[in-house]
């Protein structure tokens, strides 16, 4: 090689360890910069009063600045959304990847990887012009957009992550875990449930962290259909607020640099924090399956 | 007894199978439910006037042209921002870095980057680069926050098909006496590109579907023209969406379901040709 090769090579070597580095560096920045604008707003307000206090009011005066209704009414539309997508999407995964064969299954897995494509804003549309209309019949109540109707789009939007973890999850576990449950006389289905879920535990728990991580972190759908109030909920059947919509619905209308663009950003902090940690446990887990 | 026994456990097999095959079904078929719903009540506002006229009477009618350019463009420059990035990042994955403690937090940090929550990329992009670097509510910024959130996708799938080139290609152009860097150019990425485009194409439709990164970083309310650079704010579909169907009222349906139909037809082509690309690619494969 010429001195001018060598030369190339050494730039485009350093540029390809850059970019390899990169993912590392814009996580560190999306913290510093959230650190950044948000963390002025802990002078005038205390963290308890930040994390605890129950009224969200950033607009009067004086402005007040507690997330605890807000921090519920993700806490709600999530387990919500849990309650119905986990034990269904657990169900789609056994389904696929132990019963259902050739075309069958592979319709089947098309059209549940499909929803995953489906933007949230359009679901979000449909919520509101389908189902806030459906719940406010079922249940005779003076709205449909409530936390019920969130946790029931969520829903959906967490199962297409539930169901392809799951899968793998199931794939992983050994042919021959099957084959001696078999033969000790067991049904497929007491097979099923006794060694292969028990087998799988990890990877599925891994699933549901990762699911509910999605549900945590959707923004567009959950802030159409949820009715927006920033009020400490006690049913499923009120409208509440979630962190993410609040970022969503009040930046626009915010002052740079004001109390409230500072504390919409202290919000985003705690979010780039809660899914930190669901990554970081449902990381533990997948690797715990591979160990 | 023993007859009475199997007899219960396989009619209990029975309905848990039919139980299953049920929230199948229901998983399913919910995407199917959602663009046919769509498509029924959408596809008579789609005319030649919808897609290439500017929007008039506060939205009410006319076309929504300037929101779908707006999208191509943001997503054009979404690509061009992220293909690059994303595929040295995977180079030096697979093929440069060791496994070691680095690539460790580096795999960490890719998790955590494909869980952070959209709306936070927003603030992160309305943070870094419409004030930090001054751009502005513009089409860059939006496509340099778009293009983060899209990394990850771009660096899995990218590993993956690099991954996937059989070790003999690069032990042959090593003995042959190429570079490091002449070996990946030559032996490796020309054989790894279906795989990284089929990662790409389903990356970006999912950044073209996307709303909330956008919300402070391009997008404008109203705006009856096309951007004039890269420094002009935008209209986008997403965007356009959620503005019809909660800010303005008295819009006829029609008109939400053709926009949302437009969206929905945009984002499933882009999964569509991944998907025929994967499968076109994998029938010529011939390792």
């Amino acid at each position: 090689m010429t001195r001018g090769q060598r030369f190339r090579e050494g730039c485009i070597e350093g540029l390809i360890r850059f970019s390899g580095l990169s993912s590392i560096v814009i996580v560190v920045l999306i913290f510093l910069f959230l650190l950044r604008e948000g963390i002025a707003l802990f002078h005038t307000v205390p963290l308890g009063d930040f994390v605890m206090g129950q009224r969200w009011y950033p607009i009067s005066e004086p402005p007040r600045f507690g997330i605890l209704p807000l921090l519920l009414g993700s806490a709600v539309v999530t387990a919500g959304a849990a309650v119905f997508s986990v034990p269904i999407g657990v169900a789609s995964a056994l389904f696929i990847s132990e019963i259902a064969k050739g075309w069958v299954k592979e319709a089947l897995k098309t059209g549940i990887e499909l929803f995953a494509a489906i933007p949230s804003v359009v679901l979000g549309f449909l919520g509101i012009t389908l189902l806030a209309p459906l719940i406010r019949q079922v249940f005779n109540l003076p709205t449909g957009l409530t936390a019920l109707t969130g946790s029931i789009t969520l829903a959906f939007m967490a199962m297409p992550t539930i169901v392809s973890i799951t899968e793998d999850a199931l794939a992983a576990v050994p042919r021959g875990y099957r084959e001696a449950a078999l033969a000790l006389g067991a049904t497929r289905w007491q097979m099923m449930v006794r060694v292969l879920l028990p087998a799988a535990g990890s990877g599925i728990l891994a699933a549901v962290m990762l699911g509910i991580g999605r549900v945590i972190g959707e923004t567009m759908a959950v802030m159409m259909v949820t009715g927006n109030a920033p009020v400490i909920p006690h049913t499923l059947l009120r409208p509440v607020r979630t962190l993410t919509a609040t970022i969503a619905a009040e930046m626009g209308e915010t002052v740079r640099g004001s109390d409230h663009y500072v504390a919409l950003f202290a919000i985003g902090i705690v979010l780039f924090v809660i899914s930190f940690m669901i990554n970081l446990i449902a990381d533990l887990f997948l690797h715990r399956e591979r160990a | 007894m023993a007859g009475s026994y199997w007899r219960r456990a396989l009619r209990n097999q029975r309905v848990a199978f039919a139980a299953l095959f049920g929230a199948t079904l229901l998983v399913a078929s919910a995407s199917a439910v959602v663009i046919g719903v769509i498509w029924v009540r959408g596809w008579r506002a789609l005319s030649w006037e919808f897609l290439t006229a500017m929007p008039t009477q506060g939205m009410r009618a006319g076309g929504i042209f300037p929101a779908i350019i707006g999208t191509l463009e943001l997503v054009g420059l979404t690509v061009l921002f992220a293909l690059p990035m994303g595929v040295s990042a995977a180079i030096y994955l697979t093929e440069y870095a060791a496994d070691s403690w680095v690539t460790r937090v580096v795999r960490l940090a890719i998790v955590n980057l494909s869980g952070v929550p959209s709306v936070v990329y927003g603030l992160f992009g309305l943070g870094v680069f419409v004030i930090f670097c001054g751009f502005g509510t513009s089409l860059i910024a939006g496509a340099l926050t778009l293009a983060i959130m899209t990394l990850p996708v771009i660096i899995t799938a990218s590993e993956e098909a690099l991954r996937s080139v059989p070790q003999s290609f690069r032990e042959v152009s090593y003995s042959l006496g190429a570079s490091r860097w002449q070996t990946v150019r030559h032996a490796v990425l020309p054989f790894a590109v279906p795989g990284i485009m089929t990662g790409t194409i389903l990356g970006i439709s999912r950044a073209a579907g996307e709303t909330a990164p956008i919300l402070f970083t391009v997008a404008a309310f109203y705006l009856p023209r096309l951007p004039h650079s890269v420094f002009d704010q935008a209209m986008a579909l997403p965007y356009h969406l959620y503005v019809i169907t909660t800010q303005i009222p008295n819009i006829p349906p029609g008109r939400r379901y053709g926009t949302a139909l437009v969206l929905l037809l945009l984002v499933l082509s882009l999964n569509l040709s991944a998907v025929m690309l994967r499968a076109h690619f994998r029938r010529k494969r011939q390792w």
